[in-house]
C-alpha cells in the first residue's frame, strides 16, 4: 500500500517535472530542429521535428558567411573579459580594506556602496552616453565596458567573504612581515577563490546576454556582441531565412550554454550567492 | 596605544585609503557624477547636439505624467511585473520543492530549468518569435492541429504583453528555482523528522509546518529581485515586438531608449530615468526592510 | 508505557551493513541507553525504532505489536533530537502544542486562515494549551512559553524539546545524544534531571550517547554497540566488573582500563613480553592473550620494602591531580612503549621520573583470549610456586 503509493507521488512528481522540463526545453529543441531544416520544410509549418532532408550545413554556413558570427562571440569574450579583469582588481582591494583596514569614512563608504547596488546600468546611461560621445569614444571595446567597470556587486560579495576571514591569520601575516598587498593577494585572495568564481560567473553571464548598453554605444557592426549581433543579424535577414536564423541563434548561445554545463556548480553558486545579500 | 600599535593604525589609514581610491574614482566618474548630471538633465529640455539648453523646472516630468505613451508605458510595465512575478516565483518554488526531493535526477532537472537563464536571452527570443509565428510556428500548427485555429500571439494586441509576460517567466524559473533550492537546503532535516515523529506525515502538512513558513524568508528575498528583474523589461520587446502592435506592449525601459537614444530626447529620457530610478528604489528598500527580518530565526 | 522488542535488525546502505542481527528487548519503564563510538550503528537502531528509517530486515514489536508498517507518529514513540529540532519559527507553547494539534485537528482544520472557521477547533484548543502548561509547569519553562526558540539558552531549549516529547505522554521516549549540545557543567546537570524524570514518568527511555559517563549514570540497563553489532547489554556494574570483550572493557570506565599483551605459557601463566609472569590463565599455552587492569586495582609500594618485591617496576611519567584523587602514569622500562595508569588517593611527594614500585591484584584482572573475548580469569588456586619464582626474579 504504502509502497504503491510511494509509487504514484513519484510518477505525479516526474510528470509536472518533465512537462515544466519540456517547456523550459521547448525553443531550444525546435531551434536546434528547424536550424537543420531546408526552408521548404521550415514554411511547410508541420509538427515534425527532424529535417526529411538535411539542410544543416547549408543555413549554419549561410549563417557564418552573412553575418560575422564568430567575430561578435570574439567581441563579447573581449568585452566581458575586459569588465571582469579591471571589476576584480578594482573590487578585490577595495572590499579588503573594507572588510579588514580601519580608515576613516569607512562606514560611510560601505553605505554608498550597498545603495549603488540598486542603481542599474540604465540609470547612469544617459550622461555616460554623452560623455563618450563628447570624448569621440562611441564605438569603442572601452564604450561597452565603462559602466560596469566599478562592480557594487563585487565589493559587497568579497566584503562579506574575506569579513568572515579569521584576523588572526592576518596578524600573524603582519607579525611575518607580509605588506597588506601580499595579504590580499597571497593569502586572502586564495581563499576566496570560491567566491570569486562565483562572481566572475555572474559578470559573465550577465555582459555576454547584455543588449542595453552595446545597442546604445555600438552602430558598427564589426564591434557588436552576441546579443547585438543576433539583433543586427535578424533585422537583415527578416523572414527570409529561418533555417540560418536558428544556426545563427545556436551557434550565440552554444558557448554560455557549454560553459555553463561544464561548471554547472559556478553558475549555481554566482545565483545563489545574490541571494546572501 | 603604544608606538608599534600606532604605526599599524597608520599603516592601516593609508592603505585602506589607497585600496579603496580605484574603486571609488570609479564609482565617482561611472556612477556618482552620472547620476548627478542626470539628476540635472532632468529639468533641463536638453537635446543632443542642440546648441542652446535651457532650464525647464519639472515641466519634464509634467509632461511625462500626460505622456500617453508614458503612462501606457508605465501602465504596461506594472501589468508585466503582476503577471511575470506571481508566475516566475510561485512555479520556481514548485519547480524547487519538486526537485528538492529527487536524488539522482536532481542535477538533470537543474540543468533543464536552469538552461534559459545562461542561453542569450536575445537569440532565444528570436527563436520565440519563430515559435510563436501565426504561419510557421509549431504553436500555432500544434494549435491548428488540435481543431482550435491561429493565435496571433504577437501581433494581436490583448496577446502581446502576456506572450512577452510568458516567456519572462520562462526566463526566470530556473534562476529562482535555484534561489529556492538553497533556501531548502539550509531548513535542517532534523526539522522534518521532527514533525514526523510529531505526526506531520502529508506533503501538505509538511509544507504548512516547515517548508512554507522556513521559505519565508527566501520567497520575499525572490518576490523582490523578480520584481526588479521584470521592472527592467527591455530586450524581448526591442526584439519582438517593439512596443507593438498599437502600443500594447509599450514598457519603461524601451520608452526611455526610444526618447533617449533614438529621438535624442534627453532631458526628457533623464526625467523618466528619474522615474525609472524611483520604481527601482521603492523595490529595493522594500528588499532592505526583507533582509533586516531574515536575521530574525 | 511499553516494551520495544527488537527481532534480529539489520541494516545496510547499498553493500555497507550498519547493524546486524541485533537483538534487544527493552522492558516496559527501563531507561536502556545505547552505548558506542560514533560510526557504530547506534543513531541508526534509534532511527529505526522512531520509524524514520526503514530496517533492511528483522521485526520491531512496540508492546507486543509489530509496528514495522506504522509511520513514525503511529509508534506512540518520541524523540528528542542531539539539535533539538525545535521549529524556529513558532514559539515554545506552539512547538509543544504541534504534537497535539496534529493528532486532534483534522487537515482543514489546520489550514492558514481556514482554521479560523472551524468550531471545532475552537473546541479543541483550550484543551491543548492546557496540556501544554501543564507540562511547561513539569519543566519549569512556563515563563519561556512565548519566546521563540532562538532566544532560549541551550538548557532552555533542550527543556523544551523535552516537553515536546513529553506532551504526546508516548510510550516510548527516544533520545539521540539530546546532552552533546550541552557545555560540560549544565551536561552532568541534565543528567540527573533526565533521571529523576524518567523515575517520574515511568516511562520507557531509550537513550543514544557516545559518552560512556552517560551510560554509567543514567541507565538501568546499557547496550555496549560497536561495527553494528550489540558487543554487551548489561546492568552498568555488569558492564564494568565483567566486560564481555577488549572493546567493552576499553570503552567503559574512565580512565580507561590498562591492557597489557601477554602470551601463555606452560599452566595457562600468562608472561608479559619482558618474560614476566603475571597471573595464571585457563588458556592453552602457546596462545596470546590481553591483560586488563584497572587503574583502581592497581597500587603504589611504598619504596624500598625488600620484603614484599614489587611485580612492576615503574618510572613516574607525570601526576595528574584531580582533588580528591589521583591519576599516576607510569612508564615500564622494561616493556618500551607501554603505560599504566594507577589511580590513588594522593601522590604523595613523588616527582617525574622517580621509580616506584606497582602491584596489582591477580583477583581482579581481566583476561582475554587471542580474539579479544573475555576467559575466566585466575585459577583461584593459591598461586603456583612459579609464579611466586617469577615474582621474586622480577624484583
Amino acid at each position: 500500500m504504502r509502497a504503491l503509493r510511494h509509487a504514484g507521488s513519484l510518477i505525479l512528481v516526474h510528470g509536472v517535472l518533465l512537462a515544466g522540463a519540456a517547456f523550459m526545453l521547448l525553443p531550444f529543441v525546435w531551434m536546434i530542429a528547424t536550424s537543420l531544416k531546408p526552408p521548404e520544410e521550415v514554411f511547410s509549418a508541420t509538427l515534425q521535428l527532424l529535417p526529411n532532408r538535411f539542410h544543416g550545413a547549408e543555413n549554419y554556413g549561410f549563417a557564418l558567411t552573412q553575418a560575422p558570427l564568430v567575430r561578435f562571440a570574439l567581441n563579447g569574450a573581449i568585452v566581458c573579459l575586459g569588465i571582469l579583469a579591471v571589476q576584480l582588481l578594482v573590487a578585490i582591494p577595495c572590499a579588503y580594506a573594507l572588510a579588514k583596514l580601519r580608515f576613516p569614512g569607512r562606514d560611510a563608504l560601505f553605505l554608498l556602496v550597498l545603495l549603488s547596488l540598486a542603481i542599474p546600468v540604465q540609470v547612469p546611461a544617459l550622461p555616460l552616453y554623452i560623455a563618450l560621445a563628447d570624448l569621440s569614444l562611441l564605438n569603442t571595446y572601452l564604450a561597452m565596458m565603462v559602466p560596469f567597470l566599478f562592480s557594487a556587486f563585487a565589493v559587497f560579495l568579497l566584503r562579506q567573504f574575506f569579513k568572515s576571514y579569521p584576523d588572526d591569520i592576518l596578524q600573524a601575516a603582519r607579525l611575518d612581515g607580509m605588506r597588506e598587498l601580499e595579504i590580499v593577494w597571497r593569502i586572502v585572495v586564495p581563499s576566496a577563490w570560491p567566491a570569486i568564481a562565483a562572481f566572475s560567473v555572474f559578470s559573465v553571464v550577465a555582459h555576454w546576454n547584455d543588449l542595453y548598453w552595446p545597442l546604445i554605444v555600438i552602430t558598427d557592426s564589426a564591434l557588436a556582441t552576441p546579443p547585438l549581433g543576433m539583433m543586427l543579424f535578424a533585422d537583415a535577414e527578416t523572414g527570409s531565412n529561418y533555417g540560418a536564423l536558428m544556426a545563427a541563434a545556436a551557434m550565440l548561445t552554444a558557448p554560455l550554454v557549454v560553459v555553463f554545463l561544464f561548471a554547472r556548480r559556478w553558475f549555481i553558486a554566482g545565483v545563489t550567492m545574490t541571494g546572501v545579500k | 596605544m603604544t608606538g608599534p600599535g600606532l604605526r599599524q593604525a597608520r599603516i592601516e589609514r593609508h592603505t585602506g585609503l589607497a585600496f579603496i581610491s580605484p574603486a571609488m574614482l570609479l564609482f565617482l566618474l561611472t556612477s556618482l557624477a552620472p547620476l548627478a548630471v542626470l539628476l540635472g538633465l532632468s529639468v533641463t529640455d536638453y537635446e543632443l547636439g542642440a546648441i542652446d539648453t535651457k532650464g525647464v523646472g519639472m515641466a519634464n516630468f509634467a509632461k511625462a505624467f500626460t505622456d500617453p505613451v508614458f503612462r501606457r508605458s508605465l501602465g504596461n510595465t506594472l501589468l508585466y511585473v503582476l503577471i511575470v512575478v506571481p508566475g516566475a516565483v510561485g512555479l520556481g518554488l514548485l519547480i524547487a520543492v519538486l526537485v528538492h526531493g529527487r536524488r539522482r535526477s536532481r542535477g538533470f532537472y537543474e540543468v533543464i530549468y536552469f538552461l534559459p537563464v545562461t542561453s542569450t536571452l536575445i537569440a532565444m527570443a528570436t527563436v520565440w518569435q519563430f515559435l510563436l509565428h501565426p504561419r510557421l510556428g509549431p504553436v500555432n500548427a500544434f494549435l491548428r492541429s488540435l481543431g482550435l485555429g491561429e493565435v496571433a500571439f504577437l501581433s494581436e494586441p490583448a496577446h502581446a504583453l502576456p506572450t512577452l509576460a510568458v516567456i519572462g517567466i520562462w526566463q526566470l524559473l530556473g534562476f529562482n528555482m535555484v534561489l529556492f533550492l538553497a533556501g531548502l537546503s539550509a531548513i535542517p532535516k532534523d526539522l522534518y523528522e521532527a514533525a514526523e515523529v510529531d505526526g506531520c506525515t502529508s506533503a501538505v502538512d509538511r509544507f504548512l509546518t516547515i517548508t512554507w513558513p522556513l521559505l519565508t524568508p527566501t520567497t520575499m528575498f525572490v518576490l523582490v529581485t523578480t520584481s526588479i528583474t521584470a521592472f527592467k523589461i527591455f530586450d524581448t520587446v526591442a526584439v519582438m515586438t517593439r512596443g507593438g502592435p498599437m502600443g500594447s506592449s509599450e514598457v519603461l525601459l524601451y520608452n526611455v531608449y526610444l526618447e533617449g537614444f533614438q529621438y535624442f530626447h534627453m532631458g526628457y529620457a533623464a526625467a523618466l530615468t528619474v522615474v525609472f530610478l524611483a520604481f527601482i528604489l521603492v523595490f529595493s528598500a522594500v528588499q532592505s526592510l526583507v533582509l533586516e527580518r531574515r536575521t530574525h530565526y | 508505557m511499553a516494551r520495544v522488542e527488537l527481532e534480529s535488525i539489520g541494516k545496510s546502505f547499498g553493500d555497507t551493513a550498519v547493524l546486524s542481527g541485533i537483538n534487544l528487548d527493552v522492558e516496559d519503564g527501563e531507561f536502556l541507553t545505547l552505548v558506542g563510538p560514533s560510526g557504530c550503528g547506534k543513531s541508526t537502531l534509534i532511527r529505526i525504532i522512531a520509524g524514520l528509517e526503514p530496517q533492511t530486515s528483522g521485526r520491531i514489536r512496540i508492546d507486543g505489536a509489530p509496528v514495522d508498517d506504522l509511520r513514525p507518529h503511529e509508534r506512540r514513540v518520541a524523540m528528542v533530537f542531539q539539535s533539538y529540532a525545535l521549529y524556529p519559527h513558532l514559539s515554545v507553547f506552539a512547538n509543544m502544542a504541534l504534537p497535539l494539534t496534529m493528532q486532534r485537528l483534522s487537515l482543514w482544520e489546520r489550514l492558514p486562515l481556514l482554521r479560523l472557521l472551524s468550531a471545532r477547533r475552537r473546541r479543541v484548543m483550550p484543551g491543548i494549551a492546557q496540556e501544554v502548561r501543564s507540562v511547561a509547569a513539569q519543566l519549569q519553562i512556563e515563563p519561556l512559553l512565548l519566546r521563540r526558540p532562538a532566544q532560549l539558552s541551550g538548557g532552555q531549549r533542550q527543556r523544551v524539546a523535552l516537553g515536546r516529547a513529553m506532551v504526546r505522554h508516548p510510550g516510548v521516549f527516544l533520545m539521540d545524544e539530546p546532552l552533546s549540545n550541552l557545555d560540560a557543567k549544565l551536561r552532568v546537570h541534565m543528567r540527573s534531571e533526565l533521571t529523576e524524570l524518567h523515575q517520574r514518568l515511568k516511562s520507557t527511555f531509550v537513550y543514544v550517547t557516545h559518552d560512556q559517563v552517560e551510560a554509567m549514570t543514567m541507565s538501568d540497563r546499557v547496550a555496549m554497540m560497536d561495527a553494528g553489532r550489540i558487543l554487551q547489554l548489561g546492568t552498568p556494574a555488569e558492564l564494568y566488573a565483567r566486560p564481555a570483550n577488549v572493546t567493552v572493557a576499553q570503552f567503559i570506565g574512565s580512565p580507561a582500563i590498562n591492557l597489557l599483551p601477554a602470551r601463555i605459557e606452560d599452566g595457562g601463566i600468562a608472561v608479559l613480553a619482558d618474560g614476566s609472569p603475571i597471573l595464571r590463565t585457563l588458556l592453552p599455552p602457546g596462545s596470546t592473550a590481553t591483560i586488563g587492569l584497572r587503574p583502581e586495582t592497581l597500587r603504589l609500594l611504598p619504596p624500598g620494602d625488600p620484603t614484599r618485591p614489587a611485580p612492576f617496576q615503574a618510572r613516574l611519567r607525570r601526576v595528574e591531580n584531580l582533588g580528591a584523587e589521583c591519576m599516576l602514569h607510569v612508564d615500564l622500562p622494561t616493556l618500551p612503549g607501554q603505560g599504566l595508569v594507577i589511580r590513588a588517593a594522593s601522590a604523595g611527594d613523588l616527582t617525574p621520573g622517580t621509580m616506584v614500585g606497582v602491584a596489582y591484584d591477580p583477583a581482579a584482572a581481566h583476561v582475554f583470549d587471542a580474539s579479544g573475548n573475555r576467559v575466566a580469569a585466575v585459577a583461584t588456586a593459591a598461586p603456583a610456586a612459579r609464579l611466586a619464582q617469577a615474582e621474586g626474579r622480577v624484583s
